[in-house]
């Protein structure tokens, strides 16, 4: 897959990944996989950049005597998420354009 | 590997990172390892399945700016020896203005994509300037009762007005691509310094 839309579709992955329930590392990647598979040193510049961006939140909790970090998502990770909605029905729909046109061809 | 291992060849290839940046990504990766060990795996299983030290930290340092990334390059490990720094003095006429050389030519291939974006910008304002003088000539024309060259000039206004508005929307595309191709650039650069291809 072309290299630049990866990298953002990988952002909204991460996004959806904690937007019912905040979730730490090990889990984000062990959720995404059934659907696309990501390494730990892709996720980490990912959850960098998204919390930059102020769209999701950290805090550390404590879990067997270690700390552990937990994402939540912020109201902009949210919008971004919907936003994402509503584009991929455009791109929906130049897709069934595209597959369309080349049934008829055949 | 083990963990303090593994954490520790990370750390050494980020020296050039911030002390909050460089304790937040070993945070990150030691939270993994455990994670691992927790879910059933080895320490060293755990290390080796979250990947080599070399592409973590290239992923870390595609992130940051520019001289950050040449800076942890450049940094040597170990104290220089006595004859390398004789050698780095002697040889600064020369690799000084290589130096020099390699940042002017990154500098002015900037210069030339932006003047490319300037230079479209400009014709496209002449043509509405042409498409102005095509209009007052023609009105000028037609006041003077010159009908034939009124007409004509017309034809120019409209042609000069239409060129530039397509233009208008073309240059505006061709600045948003040489945005892009430098964005592009600076990657490309960056990958020269990580030396690691982006993760697929």
């Amino acid at each position: 897959m072309d290299i630049q839309l990866k990298r953002g579709l990988l952002d909204i992955c991460v996004l959806a990944a904690i937007k019912d329930e905040d979730s730490y590392g090990y889990r984000i990647i062990k959720d995404m996989k059934p659907y696309v598979e990501i390494s730990e040193s892709t996720l980490y510049p990912i959850l960098r950049r998204l919390e930059t961006a102020e769209c999701l939140t950290v805090r550390s909790v404590e879990h067997n005597g270690r700390l552990r970090k937990y994402y939540h998502i912020t109201r902009a990770g949210l919008e971004r998420l919907s936003a994402f909605k509503e584009e991929w029905k455009e791109i929906m729909a130049i897709y069934s354009f595209v597959t369309g046109k080349e049934g008829k061809n055949e | 590997m083990n963990k303090t291992e593994f954490l520790a060849a990370i750390a050494e290839k980020l020296g050039a990172l911030s002390k909050s940046d460089m304790e937040n990504s070993l945070a990150y990766y030691s939270e993994m390892v455990e994670d691992y060990i927790e879910n059933g795996k080895t320490e060293e299983e755990a290390v080796a399945a979250i990947g080599t030290p070399e592409e973590i930290a290239a992923q870390i340092l595609m992130e940051q700016p520019l001289p950050k990334i040449v800076k942890a390059k450049v940094k040597k490990s170990r104290k220089m020896q006595a004859w390398e720094v004789v050698l780095i003095v002697l040889g600064a006429p020369i690799w000084a203005s290589l130096l020099l050389a390699a940042a002017i030519t990154i500098f002015s291939l900037y210069i030339v994509i932006w003047a490319l974006a300037v230079v479209l910008y400009a014709v496209d304002i002449s043509f509405a300037a042409v498409a102005l003088a095509g209009i007052w000539v023609c009105v000028l024309s037609a006041a003077m009762g010159n009908a034939a060259q009124a007409i004509f000039f017309a034809g120019i206004f409209f042609f000069f007005i239409g060129a530039a508005t397509l233009m208008f929307f073309g240059s505006n595309v061709a600045a948003k691509g040489m945005a892009k191709l430098s964005v592009l650039i600076i990657r490309g650069i960056k990958h020269i310094f990580t030396g690691k291809a982006e993760a697929k």
